[in-house]
Formats: structure tokens, C-alpha cells, sequence
């Protein structure tokens, strides 16, 4: 091994990837590098449910002999997976008892692709039960703990995700974003993350949760990583008919240092009295930044119909679950009670004990949204409400060119803090969800810390513009020096 | 409360979700607080508003109507709970 053989766990996957290029690093040395590291910090950190590390040396030495052919920048480059994205022949729990001994007989979409390009997978991530949560804490198994804190939480519900990578314990991981689940736990734990607009990213073999909001994203280290892990995850596919048959750009072409021509608009609804004053801060300080590097940046925009969309999001989310998630009745995998004295009761019993009370409090109130006498006044109210935040959105699109918000109203709070007040726990997610709601791509890059944990600052763009939001992360990024600091692990 | 306890037992019932008495009494009280926070939407009007069930503008996507290969019955089969004969096995339906 090389002198630098104990720091190769730090590098970004573009570093990682250029040494690789230049084969002054195998993949079998980055692999290495990180189980070392996965063996000195996870004990602490709990960001995995399922490491992979024999199938991360086999793919390894597959992805070293591959070399030289034209491959991708991920090739060969260890990454992790959020659990609720089928993997063929590793169990895939979704962080559940239900689906604890489930092994997929096939890979997810977004598998299929990184898999063509020479995947290295390390494990499978940590998260809130069937991606509902906001902490982590819902996860069946275990919660992951903020690497920044190990009193807190990471955010969730890829609270594995975000915390592998920002523990260096992988360089790359993919997340899923259903009302904030990659830009809420990439703030949190001071990394990047990107939910991709509603149809980018095939969801064929993601675990559904709520089928018209669920996007796969990456979390990284930095912005480039960001386009290049997001590069390999794109395109049309027929198994999902909401795959968008649209062209995939050459994300990292938009990067570049300034910002000049560029309108921004930072909606006031997003700096309410309740974000916390060190998050202000840090977002204000930003969008100075944001002018200096050329960009002109207008605090007066509104978009009126925001504080709604934490209630539309509480009963769609929901009522979409309810519906997906009826399929675990304990016949076809998963979980199965059969001590029962009718299959009713086997049925009942299969639920109640494979699945966690948050899951279940979502089922219920989506199936009360759902239920005779209350549709009208709950799920079709909430479908309108979509309309009025979508199409303010789409206003908002014809002045700028993106949009900017804190991604969540306060830093990491303390494990156990929100875990009996479920509304509470879903304030976290307030300035996430908009953003879902309309379908809109986002992402959270870092800008500031408070308390000494971190901030992260959101871009949203027009559909299909994830170009536009990584340019604006990237100058501000590189004009800035907190994706460089690491967590004192 | 918006919710009452006999309501917590139907939606449940309708859900085919389990629940002990003392769920019963806890879901009461989370679920009454988050559907007094629903109440915010009843102070909006929306009148003549459509729907938006989706936020794609894509409607009735086709394909060919075509033979295609599907997963062996083995792999469909690996994760059920029982089978027999090559068929999943459930508890009896009707009654004798």
C-alpha cells in the first residue's frame, strides 16, 4: 500500500476517480481503504444495515481488471445504497422487521446502470422505516448517529446515506427524496444531496412510498461529485411510466466559478420566525455571497401558498402509502404471521408486528384520509392545495432562474428530542416538501455551521434544470471552504 | 379530538393493521393533533381549482402490447413465506 494508503477514505469520488484514471490507485486500495475505515468509525456511527464487504473486493477486482476500457468516473469507486432500493441477491429491509429477510430477485433501475458502469457497492444504508421519518430514528434496527454529533441525529429518512459519506465511509451514496429525505440529513450532516426532478431517475425497484413523490438522488461530498453521480443515474426507462423521456446534459459542463446574468429569488415564506437564528445566519451570509459572485438576488418574491404544504404533503405522502403499502399482508415476502385463527387475523397480526408505529400512524391517516366521508375534505382538498403551490412554482420560474431557501429550519437536534411528538418531527421537513409537491429538482449544499454543526442552504430549479441549481452549488461551493472541514470522528 | 377511539379501531380495521389497546389510545391522541393541523387547509379557497394528482405533464403512457421475459417462478417464489407446488400458500379463505 502507499504512503497515503490511511487517507484514501477522504478523497471525493472525483479525486478518487482521477487517481484511479491515472492508476496511481487501484480499486482494490480505495475498497480497502474503505472497510479500514468502515472497521474504525461504524461501531459509532451505525450507517449501515448490510455491508457488502466481499461483494466490494470481488467488484473491485472485476472493476481493476476493466481498466483501460471506457469506463465511467464511478468505476470502481466504493459506494453505498440506501436500503429501500432493490439490490438482486442482498437483502433489502427498507429499515423494517417486515422485509428484515427480503432478498430481491432482481436490481433496481438505477442498480442496472451503476452496475454497467463498474460499481463497487460497500453495503446497504441505515434509514427511517419505508423511508418515513425525518431523524433516523424510525429505523427498525438501529439509529444512525450524526458524525458532526454522536448525540444527534443525522436527518433522515437517508440518514444512512448521508452519514456514510460524510463519516468517509464511502464516497458516494445514493438516497431517496420523498418530502426531504436526501436534502434534509445532506444539511444536516454537512454533505451535498440532490433530489432530481419527479421523473429523472427511473423508480423501478425502489421500494414505493409515495409513488408521486419518491425520487432517487445522490449525496456526495461535493458538488462535482454531485453531477457525476447523478450523470450515471438518469435516463428513460419504459418499466416506470413516469420516466421522463427527456434528454439526460452533461451535468458537469454547467459547472463553472461565477454566476453572472443569473436571477435568483429567495422566497420570504421560507424565512419565517421560526428557523432558528444561527441557520439565518448562515443563509443569509450565503446569499451575500451568491451576489458577489454575480448573481442577482431578489428577497422579495413570495410564494403564498407554502404554509400549506406541510398539511398537503401530510395527507398525499400518506394516503399514497396506505395504498403501497397494502401489498405486505404476509403472502408474497416479508414478515408472516401464521399463528393466527383466521387469515384475517394472520393478516392483522403480520402487520402490527412487522411494521413500526410511524409506519402505521402514515397508514392510518392515509387510509382516514382516503375513507368515505372524509376524501373530499381531505385527499381532493389537498390535491387542489398542490395545484395553487405548483403553479406559483411555475410563476415564481418565469422571473428566476432558481430559487433559494434554507433546506431546514434548524441544525440536528438530539436523539429521542421529537420521537413522541410526531407533528414536531414533521416541522423538520417544512422547507423541504414544497419542493416535492411540485416535482421540482433541489438540492442542499453546505454553508455555514451553528452550535458547530451544520447548515445547509437549498436551490430549487425548474423542472428538468438540475444544470442550473448545480451551477449555483458548485460557485458557491468553491467560493466557500466548509465542504472542505470533516467531522472530528 | 377529532379522532374518538372507536374511530382509531375502524381506519385500523380498514388498514388490516393490528392494534393493542394501548395503541389505540396513543394513535388517538397523534393522529387527533395532526388532523387539527389539516384545518389550515380548510381556510383556503379553492373553488374551481383542478386537481393535481401528479406532477408530470404525462398522460396514458403506452407500449406494445408484447410477450416479454418474466422472473423464473423459482426467484418469484424465493421470498414467500409458504409455498407448496410452486404456488404461494395462504390460510384458508372461506369457510367450510
Amino acid at each position: 500500500m502507499s504512503a497515503n494508503a490511511s487517507k484514501l477514505h477522504s478523497l471525493t469520488l472525483h479525486e478518487a476517480s482521477e487517481l484511479l484514471g491515472r492508476r496511481e490507485v487501484s480499486s482494490l486500495e480505495l475498497t480497502q481503504a474503505i472497510l479500514a475505515r468502515i472497521d474504525s468509525v461504524e461501531d459509532r456511527v451505525k450507517a449501515y444495515i448490510t455491508p457488502t464487504p466481499e461483494l466490494a473486493l470481488e467488484q473491485a477486482r472485476l472493476a481493476d481488471g476493466r481498466r483501460g476500457a471506457a469506463l465511467s468516473a464511478l468505476s470502481g469507486v466504493p459506494a453505498a445504497i440506501k436500503d429501500v432500493i432493490c439490490t438482486q441477491d442482498v437483502r433489502t429491509t427498507c429499515g423494517s422487521r417486515m422485509l428484515e429477510a427480503f432478498i430481491p430477485p432482481y436490481d433496481a433501475y438505477v442498480m442496472e446502470k451503476l452496475k454497467g458502469h463498474g460499481m463497487v457497492m460497500i453495503g446497504k444504508t441505515n434509514m427511517d422505516e419505508f423511508a418515513m421519518g425525518s431523524s433516523g430514528e424510525n429505523s427498525a434496527f438501529y439509529p444512525t448517529r450524526n458524525p458532526w454529533d454522536l448525540d444527534r441525529v443525522p436527518g433522515g429518512s437517508s440518514s444512512g446515506s448521508a452519514a456514510a459519506v460524510a463519516a468517509d465511509e464511502c464516497f458516494y451514496a445514493l438516497g431517496t427524496d420523498t418530502g426531504g429525505s436526501i436534502r434534509q440529513p445532506a444539511a444536516l450532516c454537512g454533505v451535498v444531496g440532490l433530489k432530481p426532478t419527479y421523473g429523472r431517475v427511473s423508480r423501478f425497484g425502489l421500494v414505493a412510498f409515495a409513488s408521486s413523490l419518491d425520487q432517487i438522488g445522490p449525496i456526495t461530498k461535493d458538488v462535482r461529485d454531485c453531477a457525476l453521480a447523478l450523470q450515471q443515474i438518469c435516463g428513460h426507462d419504459p418499466r416506470d411510466s413516469t420516466s421522463a423521456p427527456v434528454e439526460v446534459p452533461d451535468f458537469s459542463a454547467a459547472l463553472g466559478p461565477d454566476l453572472k446574468g443569473l436571477r435568483l429569488g429567495a422566497p420570504r415564506e421560507y424565512f419565517h420566525e421560526a428557523m432558528a437564528p444561527g441557520v439565518r445566519e448562515a443563509v443569509d451570509g450565503a446569499i451575500r455571497r451568491l451576489e458577489a459572485l454575480g448573481a442577482e438576488v431578489d428577497r422579495e418574491v413570495s410564494l403564498p401558498s407554502t404554509p400549506y404544504a406541510l398539511a398537503v404533503y401530510y395527507i398525499l405522502a400518506p394516503s399514497e402509502a396506505s395504498a403501497n403499502l397494502a401489498r405486505y399482508d404476509g403472502v408474497k415476502y416479508g414478515y408472516s404471521y401464521t399463528d393466527g385463527d383466521s387469515m384475517w387475523d394472520n393478516m392483522e397480526k403480520t402487520r402490527q408486528f412487522g411494521f413500526g408505529d410511524e409506519v402505521k400512524r402514515r397508514i392510518m391517516l392515509g387510509t382516514y384520509a382516503l375513507s368515505a366521508g372524509y376524501y373530499d375534505a381531505y385527499y381532493l382538498k389537498a390535491l387542489k392545495v398542490r395545484t395553487l403551490i405548483r403553479c406559483e412554482f411555475e410563476e415564481a420560474f418565469t422571473r428566476y432562474d432558481a430559487l433559494i431557501t434554507p433546506v431546514s429550519p434548524t441544525v440536528a437536534f438530539r436523539l429521542g428530542e421529537k420521537v413522541s411528538d410526531p407533528l414536531q418531527m414533521y416541522l423538520s421537513d417544512v422547507f423541504t416538501i414544497p419542493v416535492n409537491i411540485a416535482g421540482l429538482p433541489a438540492i442542499s449544499v453546505p454553508c455555514g455551521f451553528s452550535e458547530g454543526l451544520p447548515v445547509g442552504l437549498q436551490v430549487i430549479g425548474k423542472p428538468f434544470d438540475e444544470s442550473t441549481i448545480l451551477r449555483v452549488a458548485y460557485a458557491y461551493e468553491q467560493s466557500s471552504e466548509w465542504h472542505k472541514r470533516r467531522p472530528p470522528l | 379530538m377529532p379522532i374518538n377511539p372507536e374511530e382509531v379501531r375502524h381506519v385500523a380495521r380498514l388498514a388490516r393493521v393490528g392494534l393493542s389497546d394501548e395503541d389505540v389510545s396513543r394513535f388517538q391522541g397523534q393522529l387527533s393533533q395532526i388532523l387539527d393541523y389539516f384545518q389550515v387547509l380548510h381556510d383556503l379557497e379553492t373553488d374551481g381549482v383542478p386537481p393535481t394528482s401528479h406532477p408530470l405533464p404525462l398522460h396514458n403512457v403506452m407500449r406494445t402490447d408484447s410477450e416479454d421475459a418474466s422472473l423464473p417462478r423459482d426467484a418469484v417464489l424465493g421470498n414467500a413465506p409458504q409455498q407448496e407446488a410452486g404456488l404461494f400458500r395462504v390460510s384458508t379463505i372461506l369457510e367450510e
